[in-house]
C-alpha cells in the first residue's frame, strides 16, 4: 500500500460533493414544502379546436348544445356549470352582466337533473342562450374541464382561447370581455 | 380580495358533519370545565343552525362507475389503468379509488371505450391531451422526464467511476 504511506493528498473538493448534493436536496425540499399549493388543473385544450358533441337540453326553456353554435363566426362563452354547485349560483350575477353587455353565453349542465336546473335558473336567473345536459360528464372531460364552474372563451372559428377555473368574480368580468375581444 | 368558499375553487363534496356524540358531563366538572362545555355546546349548535348545503349531484353513478365489465380480460385491462389515472376532484386518489361522481364518469369513460376495443394507452393520451401529464400517475417519457428515467443509470455510472480505485487496489494487494 505505497498510496497510503505516501504524504497524504489535500482532500480535493470532491469531498464536499455529498454534503453538497444533500444540502441541493434540502433546498428541493423545502422549496416544495413552502411553494404554495396549486391544485387547479388548467385544461391543455387551450389553442385547440372544441370537441365535436351534441348534447340535449337540460331545460324545457333553451335548446340543448352541440358544437356547430360555436363557428358561427362570433366569440361565445361556454360555462360548465350545475345546479347543485355554490360558486355556480355565486357567479350568476357576473354571467348576468355579461349576458347584458351582449355576450353570448351557453351553458353545459354536469349531471343535473331538469326540475334542479329549472329552479336554480328560476332562482338565481338565465343567462344562457343554450343549455346541453351532460349527465356522464363527457363534454366536461373532452374540453379538459375538471371542476364546476369553468367558463372558456371559445374564439369565432370554434377554438377554445381561455379557460377560467372557479367563479366569476366581479372583478374578472373586464379580464372575461377582454379575452373575448381577443378572441374576435 | 374576497374569500372563496373553499380553499379550492371547485364544489367539492361536502363532507356531512359528523354527529357528535355527546357525552354526558361529569359531576364533578370544575367551573371552568363546564365553560368550555358551554362553549363547546354553542358552537355545536352554530353548526347545526348552518344547513349544510347540498353541493352534490342528484344523479345515479354513470352505468359504468360501479359495474364491472362482463369480459374479465378487459376489465382487468380497465382496472389496470384506472389505478394509474388521477381524480381531478380527489387529487391523491386515483380514479379506481375515487367516489366523487367524475371519477366514476372517468371510470366509465374508460370501461365503455375499452369495451369498444380501445387501446388503454390511447385513452391515457387522450386524458394527456386535456389535463396535462398531471392525470396519469405512470410518468410518461418525455424531454422533461429524460432525468428520471436516466437517474438510476447515472448514479450506478457514477458509483462504478468512484470505487473503480478501490477495486483497482484490492486487485493489486
Amino acid at each position: 500500500m505505497s498510496e497510503a504511506t505516501a504524504p497524504s493528498k489535500r482532500p480535493g473538493l470532491a469531498v464536499w460533493l455529498p454534503l453538497g448534493l444533500f444540502a441541493a436536496f434540502l433546498a428541493l425540499v423545502f422549496v416544495g414544502l413552502y411553494w404554495p399549493a396549486d391544485r387547479e388543473v388548467s385544461s391543455a385544450f387551450i389553442g385547440k379546436p372544441l370537441p365535436v358533441f351534441d348534447l340535449p337540453p337540460a331545460t324545457d326553456e333553451r335548446p340543448g348544445l352541440a358544437t356547430p353554435v360555436f363557428k358561427q363566426g362570433k366569440p361565445r362563452l361556454l360555462n360548465v356549470f350545475a345546479s347543485w354547485c355554490v360558486p355556480c349560483a355565486v357567479e350568476s350575477s357576473q354571467l348576468a352582466a355579461l349576458a347584458k353587455q351582449g355576450v353570448e353565453i351557453d351553458g353545459v349542465a354536469i349531471r343535473d337533473r331538469k326540475e334542479d336546473v329549472a329552479r336554480f335558473l328560476g332562482q338565481y336567473g338565465n343567462p344562457f342562450a343554450r343549455i346541453g345536459k351532460d349527465d356522464l360528464s363527457q363534454v366536461q372531460l373532452a374540453i379538459g374541464s375538471s371542476g364546476v364552474p369553468e367558463t372558456f372563451v371559445v374564439d369565432s372559428k370554434g377554438i377554445i382561447r381561455y379557460q377560467h377555473i372557479g367563479d366569476i368574480r366581479p372583478e374578472d368580468v373586464p379580464m372575461i370581455m377582454r379575452k373575448l375581444a381577443e378572441a374576435q | 380580495m374576497t374569500a372563496p368558499i373553499s380553499s379550492h375553487r371547485h364544489c367539492e363534496r361536502s363532507e356531512a358533519i359528523q354527529s357528535v356524540t355527546h357525552t354526558a358531563l361529569d359531576c364533578c366538572a370544575t367551573l371552568a370545565m363546564t365553560r368550555v362545555w358551554v362553549w363547546f355546546i354553542a358552537l355545536l349548535a352554530l353548526f347545526a343552525l348552518t344547513a349544510p348545503l347540498a353541493a352534490q349531484d342528484m344523479l345515479p353513478p354513470a352505468p359504468y362507475a360501479y359495474k364491472q365489465l362482463a369480459d374479465p380480460k378487459q376489465e382487468a385491462k380497465a382496472q389496470a389503468l384506472m389505478e394509474t389515472l388521477r381524480c381531478l376532484k380527489c387529487q391523491s386518489q386515483s380514479i379506481a379509488d375515487s367516489d366523487a361522481p367524475m371519477a366514476g364518469d372517468m371510470r366509465h369513460q374508460v370501461r365503455t371505450r375499452i369495451a369498444a376495443g380501445e387501446d388503454p394507452e390511447a385513452i391515457r393520451q387522450w386524458l394527456i391531451e386535456r389535463y396535462g401529464d398531471y392525470v396519469s400517475y405512470t410518468p410518461q417519457v418525455k424531454p422533461i422526464t429524460w432525468p428520471l428515467f436516466a437517474a438510476p443509470l447515472l448514479f450506478l455510472a457514477l458509483a462504478a467511476f468512484l470505487l473503480r480505485g478501490r477495486f483497482r487496489r484490492s486487485k493489486g494487494a
